[in-house]
């Protein structure tokens, strides 16, 4: 095969049984065993798994940038037809920007933070084309235009940190596209950005990969961003490729355990936690240097067969009457693939009780000083705006909005880090809106707990498990004797379904999901009545998702908690909770029932938000809105209606009514508050934004 | 910037006022007047003689007045003698009183008479900071460009043999205060019946006994390379090795950032990503330290000059304190504050410009 010339119906990356190691002193580390995938023309691949699945270890493979510990031990990359294992540096340089490009996860990360944008950008074609520098900025200034940022030239020449997230990764695509690659490689592109934000730039890759016809290697988490992105797909298990094929077959027709497994534990539309519970995927990922012999899913497959799937290396297989369908599993062809999920156990409805929880117009602001000498302007933030509802007893309402929408500050007020600056929460009879916690009794504080976003930085890690929990029994003045609290503690730990000799384990010997149960353990030492939980499963990966949240809900049932969801993950958002509140720039916008805010009317910010969240079923049909432009600084919103800005529904409203005035709050049927200017026949012409086509 | 400017020099008068008081205070405590009176008038003075000495040339009053005085801020004492004669802060020998200015201080230019070196403090200070600038700018020069190659050079590939072999230089230089390593290079250099002197003089390779000569005297008046070689070394190699490893470790931490891999793959040649990426960000860190090294030289001179009897501040400087000199003292120390606060200055406006991230406000 020559060098130069490339017949562009053969494949752009070939990849073959690539084997990847890292070596460290102790031993070496197989990252990536017998992987193969072929990405043609035009194609968008997507690389699907869980964390340290070895996905973005093969994305470095390709650029071969593996570090000084990784090394490729065997099987080809082909690029064009030209091996990308054996190049020199001084070859690979030339690929490297110009036909092979990157997108990387964190935009502020990637990008340098003491050089001018335009000077990034046109840095590229003055490499790979020995371009003047005019004109390689003036291509620069093109292509930002062609990422759809305003005001190319001011952008040009500002610096990184003077961008916001959703710009930088535009950024950061403008810098792939600058000479025109052959392959583009995208790295969760998406992950650290909004929802809203998300939507805007998985349009513009798409529009993009068409226009220049560049081929895609995707690398997600996350099965709907595929779905809306790839034709082809593949998934990855430790290390290995379980299954590929084209996006809709198999999300439809899957043929390996693992992919049914991830499907089944990710809450799409039906799911519902009390009729059609998720289904966890049962134990954890193994580690690299502990991987089973056989099928590295053995364990934790419900098809398992002792002595068929743990004797040998199990191949990848042409699955029949597929399209370029492999799957690695033996079983395959015995499985019926269109039996039922074993029927999860239904539990009733709880029982919502009466009031524990009542806010009334709480406000938070902030004052910013502009300088240690006082000097200058005063700036209030206003991080929450008026905010006044209820929660009941054994309900999960979950507090919904982008970052900076003050979904935080409010769960600081109510746990007492802050105080209100007015308004009132009564906590069942005590008003706690200006205690903060340190003045907070025994008591208060042990009924309003927390279980926090990061399970990996919550724990002390120089302190063993059991010791944690004791401690906070102590502090909840809880028992008598140590020998009771170590009781109580135990207890603690078959709740949360941990094994009890969990409780000398120090936080680091723990997964990711293990010790969010042990956080949420500390959380109910004191039989908590009301727990806040932020974000609690968002740095979990999917298959562990589920299981913490069947156990959150469990515990809920159990002892009649009422649960605070703060979340932006809008899928678990409606499997879970049975009221929703949707909060923009410190207002609650909307505020009602799960099923009265997912379906019309709608605020038109929640509308844009669930036209944004991908889904990963290939029955949905979603109406596509992107919302223009980023969400407006907290400390100088704009005036009149806080979503304005972005509202694709302003022109309804007659007299700019939405400039000059905020909207009151307005209540529906059934309770159902918006807080709108448009009018009731507007509202009632709204259609749904997700569909589910008939079967 | 301009307010922020104005601000920062607002806090370092408030800073200098306060800094150079406490040396006051410290300077004019009791014994050590008595001492000034003992060592200026006679020694053989009783307690009582001291007194009126004392009296006499003004070391009365509150502290705080003749800080005032001492600054020029309030005026000068004046005291009449019983024989009518008017004698004064202000008032030199044979001058008319009335002639004579009401406030004289640092602020009027006016620092006081040195009574070790029998000239006016202000002489002395312009003498000896002149010799030390020489230095200080031989060892900038040396120091800076070198202690920024080899800091840059070993971070960038963390942990390769150039990384070892000259971090191994870097933290032995700068484990060697100046007064080993004066010594070691004086014994190495400059001795004739030590180091490579003698094999050198043997050999007919050189005119002299040494190679280097020991001291550094000569170089008031005319500097050359073989009489500077050895002070600027002394000082520059213990900063050589501090700066590097401050660069180094900036470098290495720059090194692993995403945007060094993002410049890398988009084919940027190493040379490059060093020069062009990393080099910047860098040195936003050693930049800091480089300012603070001015101080801090402030004290290395101190022992090298004193080692290589080169008359310059660090040397008046032991010379003052050895000798309870106290105008030339307090003339010293408001120098040393004052290159303390400017560098500082200087060090705070710098990082603004290398990193952007930073706005003054």
């Amino acid at each position: 095969m020559s060098d130069t010339t490339w017949d562009p119906s053969k494949p752009i990356l070939e990849i073959e049984n690539l084997s990847i190691s890292f070596f460290t002193r102790l031993r070496e580390i197989p990252a990536v065993m017998d992987f193969s995938c072929t990405v043609m023309a035009g194609e968008a691949m997507g690389l699907v798994g869980e964390s340290g699945c070895g996905k973005s270890t093969v994305a470095l493979a390709v650029m071969r940038d593996l570090g000084k510990n990784g090394r490729i031990v065997g099987g080809s990359i082909k690029f064009k037809g030209r091996d990308l294992t054996h190049m020199t540096e001084e070859e690979l340089r030339h690929i490297r920007g110009s036909e092979i490009a990157m997108i990387y996860q964190e935009p502020m990360a990637s990008l340098n933070p003491a050089m001018k944008i335009g000077a990034q950008l046109a840095e590229v074609p003055m490499i790979h084309q020995g371009m003047a520098r005019d004109d390689a900025w003036k291509l620069a200034r093109q292509i930002v235009a062609d990422v759809r940022l305003p005001d190319p030239d001011r952008i040009l020449n500002s610096y990184p940190h003077q961008l916001s997230g959703g710009q930088q990764q535009r950024i950061v695509i403008a810098m792939a596209l600058m000479s025109k690659p052959a392959l583009l490689i995208l790295d969760e592109p998406t992950t650290a950005l909004d929802v809203t934000v998300e939507a805007g730039i998985v349009d513009l890759v798409k529009a993009l990969g068409e226009k220049y016809g560049t081929s895609m290697l995707f690398i997600s988490h996350n099965l709907g961003l595929v779905l809306d992105v790839c034709d082809r797909l593949c998934v990855m298990y430790s290390g290995e490729a379980v299954e590929t094929g084209n996006v809709e077959e198999v999300f439809d027709k899957m043929r390996h355990p693992y992919t049914q497994a991830l499907f089944r534990s990710i809450p799409l539309p039906g799911a519902d936690k009390n009729s059609r519970p998720l289904v966890a995927i049962p134990g954890n990922f193994p580690l690299p240097h502990e991987r089973p012999k056989g099928c590295n899913f053995g364990p934790r497959c419900n098809y398992f067969v002792e002595g068929r799937c743990n004797a040998l290396d199990i191949p990848m297989a042409d699955v029949p009457d597929g399209h370029r369908h492999e799957s690695r599993c033996l079983r395959f062809a015995e499985i019926d693939w269109s039996a039922p999920p074993a029927a999860g156990k239904t539990v009733e409805k709880t029982a919502i009780g009466k009031v524990v929880l009542k806010l009334e117009d709480l406000k938070k602001y902030y004052s910013v000083g502009s300088s240690a000498f006082g000097g200058g302007m005063k700036k209030v933030v206003k991080a929450n705006e008026t905010l006044s509802f209820e929660a009941r007893e054994g309900e999960t309402l979950a507090i919904v909005g982008e970052s900076g929408c003050g979904k935080s500050t409010f769960a600081k007020v109510l746990m007492g880090l802050e105080t209100a600056t007015s308004g009132q929460i009564m906590l069942f009879d005590e008003n706690v809106q200006s205690t903060p916690i340190q003045m907070r009794g025994t008591g208060t504080i042990s009924k309003l707990q927390m279980v926090f976003q990061n399970p990996f930085d919550t724990l002390n890690p120089s302190s063993t498990v059991g010791r944690q929990i004791i401690r906070a029994l102590e502090i909840f003045d809880y028992g008598t004797s140590d020998a009771e609290r170590e009781a109580r503690m135990l207890e603690l730990l078959d709740l949360v379904k941990l094994p009890r000799a969990f409780a000398d384990r120090m936080p680091r010997q723990l997964s990711g999901g293990q010790k969010q149960r042990v956080g949420i353990a500390r959380a109910f030492a004191g039989g908590a009545k009301v727990v806040v939980a932020d974000e609690p499963v968002s740095a979990l990966d999917v298959s562990v998702q589920a299981a913490v949240t069947d156990l959150l809900m469990d515990i809920q049932r159990k002892n009649k908690t009422t649960l605070l969801f703060i979340s932006h993950d809008l899928s678990i958002v409606r499997y879970l909770s049975d009221r929703v509140m949707v909060m923009y720039l410190g207002h609650v916008v909307e505020m009602g029932t799960t099923d009265q805010v997912f379906a019309p009317p709608y605020h038109p910010y929640t509308e844009a938000l669930l036209s944004a969240v991908p889904i990963a079923d290939t029955r949905v049909q979603k109406q596509r809105i992107v919302l223009e432009g980023d969400i407006p600084s907290a400390v100088n919103p704009p005036p009149g209606c806080p979503f304005q800005t972005r509202c694709r529904w302003k022109a309804q409203v007659p007299g700019g009514l939405c400039d000059r005035e905020v909207p009151p709050v307005r209540t529906l049927d059934g309770g159902h508050q918006i807080k709108c200017h448009l009018s009731d026949e507007v509202l009632a012409k709204m259609e749904p934004v997700i569909k589910i086509a008939a079967e | 910037m301009l307010s922020f400017v104005l601000r920062r020099i607002g806090v370092m008068i408030l800073t200098a006022f306060a800094l150079t008081f406490v040396v006051f205070y410290m300077t004019n405590l009791p014994p050590n007047l008595e001492k000034l009176a003992k060592s200026e008038a006679s020694v053989r003075m009783d307690d009582d003689a001291v007194a009126s000495w004392l009296a006499e040339n003004g070391h009365t009053g509150p502290v705080l007045m003749r800080y005032g005085e001492w600054l020029g801020l309030l005026p000068g004492w004046t005291l009449t003698a019983e024989d009518g004669k008017v004698t004064g802060r202000c008032i030199e020998d044979g001058m008319d009183p009335a002639a004579a200015p009401t406030r004289c201080g640092i602020l009027q230019g006016n620092w006081g008479y040195s009574t070790v070196f029998k000239a006016t403090v202000s002489d002395v200070l312009a003498r000896s900071l002149g010799a030390t600038g020489w230095l200080m700018l031989w060892v900038m020069i040396v120091m800076v460009p070198s202690s920024l190659l080899l800091g840059v050079l070993s971070g960038m590939r963390e942990g390769s043999r150039t990384d070892r072999v000259l971090s191994t230089f870097a933290i032995t230089t700068t484990a060697t205060p100046e007064y080993v390593s004066g010594v070691i290079l004086i014994a190495l250099l400059a001795s004739a019946t030590a180091g490579i002197s003698p094999i050198l003089a043997e050999a007919g390779w050189i005119e002299g006994k040494t190679l280097f000569p020991g001291t550094a005297t000569s170089a008031m008046d005319d500097i050359t390379f073989w009489n500077f070689f050895l002070p600027v070394m002394t000082i520059a190699l213990y900063g050589i090795g501090y700066i590097a490893r401050m660069t180094r470790a900036s470098m290495t931490e720059v090194m692993t950032q995403q945007y060094i891999r993002t410049a890398r793959l988009k084919g940027v040649a190493f040379r490059d990503v060093v020069m062009k990426h990393a080099l910047r960000n860098a040195l936003i860190a050693p930049f800091t330290v480089i300012m603070l090294q001015f101080p801090w030289l402030l004290n290395g001179v101190v022992i090298v000059e004193t080692l290589f009897n080169y008359k310059g501040f660090g040397w008046t400087l032991v010379q003052a304190a050895g000798n309870n000199d106290i105008d030339t003292l307090l003339a010293c120390s408001v120098v040393a504050v004052f290159v303390v606060l400017v560098t500082q200055l200087i060090s705070d406006i710098g990082y603004v410009f290398l990193n952007p991230r930073i706005r003054l406000a």
